[in-house]
């Protein structure tokens, strides 16, 4: 683990409480919780960050860039394949028509080390496809019995690995026989699953179901579940005046659709104003919205936004409901 | 930066800029007034007289109140322009339909505009304007001259006209917008209709442009969502699957049968 800070300040899952990880520097390599499911805020607070500003402004020099330190590398350890897809995910979105630099300078300064993992209960990752990594990472672990399968998906990920030559080396066929055994089982592990065969289509039929008036009931409009998902990408941007100047900051900030003030239009005017409508608008856009526009659902099935929500809406269960659901 | 009531004008500070800078009707440009922030105003001016942008904006929120107090000659931030605009090319050829409702006159003024600059690319040109009274009436005086013109067929209305001291007598239709169909004829083979106002502008308008055998793809509407970044990235715009800044702010008929929240 030493040789890899060489390329990069650590940074790992790491605990805060019996069942609570998050994301964070690591100062001693003992720490690193390697039996975390999920942590509090998803991969994605390195790239797009919660708080990022854009560019200064004032009345003589009008608006400029800002000055940030995009060279600083960073390298990311223990990462699940379904974030490493979200992350995936979120190329797109930032990667399409407009190039955001502020997420791919980050990016590209960041290596990313993955690591397996066994679904729990609420894990979903199979359903959304996202239980498998097939690209996004430098190098990727699986866990064996003793030691780790390695694959290796850059030449930054070469150098990593040449970094620590003594560690590695070629696997057993034995041990490639584990490899596969663990996979089938890690397969029946799975107990919480939805189909998304067709999904775009029934939620669009299901678009004035009575279900989304009694999820709007249930839901306060926290915004939790945007906040954890690794790939909601919803913000906000205001401009915050320096007391006394004439001048300030442009912030990008993170943002929810569910937000009462989301769709709301200066005169007074909201396009969503009834939160049933906001709900629908959030599964909508994760199953049906963006599959329209970059061809695969956004949700990977991390769980979190069950664990998170304070008013107890499974999205899973919610799916599944309204599939069943027989006039 | 030159207004007169609503109307803003800005030029651009580097003149070379001011040459190269071009657009297309309908789009729109983020303005950013130091001190507030940004808002999306469509553009109201045409390309075909580059030079100087003008949009039409309205004294609503934090950003335009602050607009209204700068003065003449001050800076402000423009970025853009963005947005699909009017498909110009594939109206060439065609008669042109322009339904405006109160405010929505704005954007499609580019719309006019332009088609007057390239008179010879369309064939009829009938404009529709209705507002509620004659003091609402945006581009008054550009627009009773085109009703001078024999290349347009111009027809202005408004709801109510009272005499009131400080406004010129209204000497034209007093009638409701949707009325004026029944003052014209119009072939719905060879025309495009572009619409723009308020919500119940479209409800009445589409109703007619349907009962007459348009085609769906044929009726244009100018929207407005928030926005944040206006280019497709922070959701705030979105119409269902599609984003207001980016797949709009045009959309046909056709697009808002499967967008159920677009109007």
């Amino acid at each position: 683990m030493e040789s890899v800070r060489k390329f990069g300040e650590l940074h790992v899952p790491l605990r805060k409480d019996e069942n609570i990880f998050y994301y964070g520097k690591c100062e001693n390599v003992r720490d690193i919780a390697l039996d975390y499911r999920r942590t509090i805020l998803p991969a994605k607070k390195y790239f797009f960050r919660p708080v990022e500003p854009l560019m200064t402004f004032d009345t003589k020099k009008g608006y400029q860039p800002v000055e940030e330190d995009m060279d600083k590398k960073v390298v990311l350890f223990g990462i699940h394949p379904c974030e490493i897809n979200s992350i995936r995910i979120l190329d797109l979105v930032f990667g399409t028509d407009y190039i955001d630099n502020y997420y791919f300078n980050r990016r590209k300064n960041t290596a990313i080390v993955g690591l397996s993992c066994v679904p729990d209960d609420l894990c979903f990752c199979r359903s959304m496809g996202t239980d498998f990594a097939e690209d996004g990472f430098d190098l990727f672990l699986a866990e064996l019995k003793e030691g780790y399968l390695v694959r290796v998906g850059t030449s930054r990920g070469d150098d990593m690995a040449n970094g620590a030559k003594n560690l590695f080396r070629k696997p057993t066929d034995a041990e490639l026989d584990e490899y596969k055994q663990r996979s089938n089982e890690i397969l029946k592990k799975f107990t919480r699953s939805i189909s998304t065969t067709d999904l775009p289509e029934i939620l669009e039929m299901e678009y004035d179901s009575p279900q989304w008036k009694e999820l709007g009931e249930r839901c306060l409009g926290c915004g939790a579940c945007s906040m954890i998902c690794p790939t909601c990408y919803c913000f906000n941007v205001a401009d915050e005046i320096a007391l006394g100047t004439a001048g300030g900051v442009r912030k990008r900030t993170w943002d929810s659709c569910l937000f009462e003030d989301y769709a709301l239009v200066a005169g007074g005017h909201n396009f969503r104003t009834n939160r049933a409508m906001r709900v629908k608008l959030r599964y909508l856009h994760k199953q049906k919205g963006f599959v329209d526009r970059y061809g695969r659902p956004s949700c990977v099935g991390c769980g979190r936004c069950i664990n998170v929500c304070p008013a107890k809406i499974d999205v899973a269960e919610v799916i599944n409901t309204i599939r069943g659901a027989v006039k | 930066m030159v207004k007169s009531d609503y109307l803003f004008q800005f030029r651009f500070e580097d003149p070379e800029r001011a040459k190269h800078f071009t657009y297309r009707p309908g789009q729109f440009m983020m303005l950013s007034v130091i001190g507030t922030g940004e808002a999306p105003i469509s553009i109201c001016s045409t390309p075909t007289r580059p030079g100087i942008i003008e949009m039409c904006v309205r004294k609503v929120g934090r950003v335009t109140n602050h607009l209204y107090t700068i003065k003449e000659n001050d800076l402000v931030g423009l970025r853009g322009p963005y947005g699909n605009g009017f498909p110009v090319e594939e109206m060439k050829g065609h008669d042109l339909l322009i339904i405006a409702g109160g405010l929505g006159m704005a954007p499609l003024r580019s719309l006019l505009n332009y088609a007057l600059d390239n008179r010879n690319d369309y064939k009829r040109i009938i404009l529709m304007y209705g507002t509620r009274s004659p003091q609402d009436i945006l581009f008054r005086d550009e627009l009773e001259a085109l009703e001078k013109r024999q290349d347009i067929e111009c027809m202005l209305t408004v709801d109510y006209a009272y005499d009131l001291p400080d406004v010129p007598k209204w000497h034209g239709n007093v009638g409701l917008l949707p009325e004026l169909f029944s003052k014209v004829k119009l072939d719905a083979r060879t025309t495009y209709a572009a619409v723009c106002g308020p919500p119940v502008v479209y409800k009445f308008v589409l109703a007619k442009l349907l009962e007459r055998d348009f085609s769906k793809n044929r009726i244009l509407m100018s929207l407005e969502r928030k926005m944040k970044c206006s280019i497709g990235k922070c959701g705030h715009c979105s119409v269902g699957y599609k984003y207001t800044c980016i797949d709009g702010p045009i959309f046909t008929c056709w697009d808002a049968i499967n967008l159920p929240e677009i109007i």
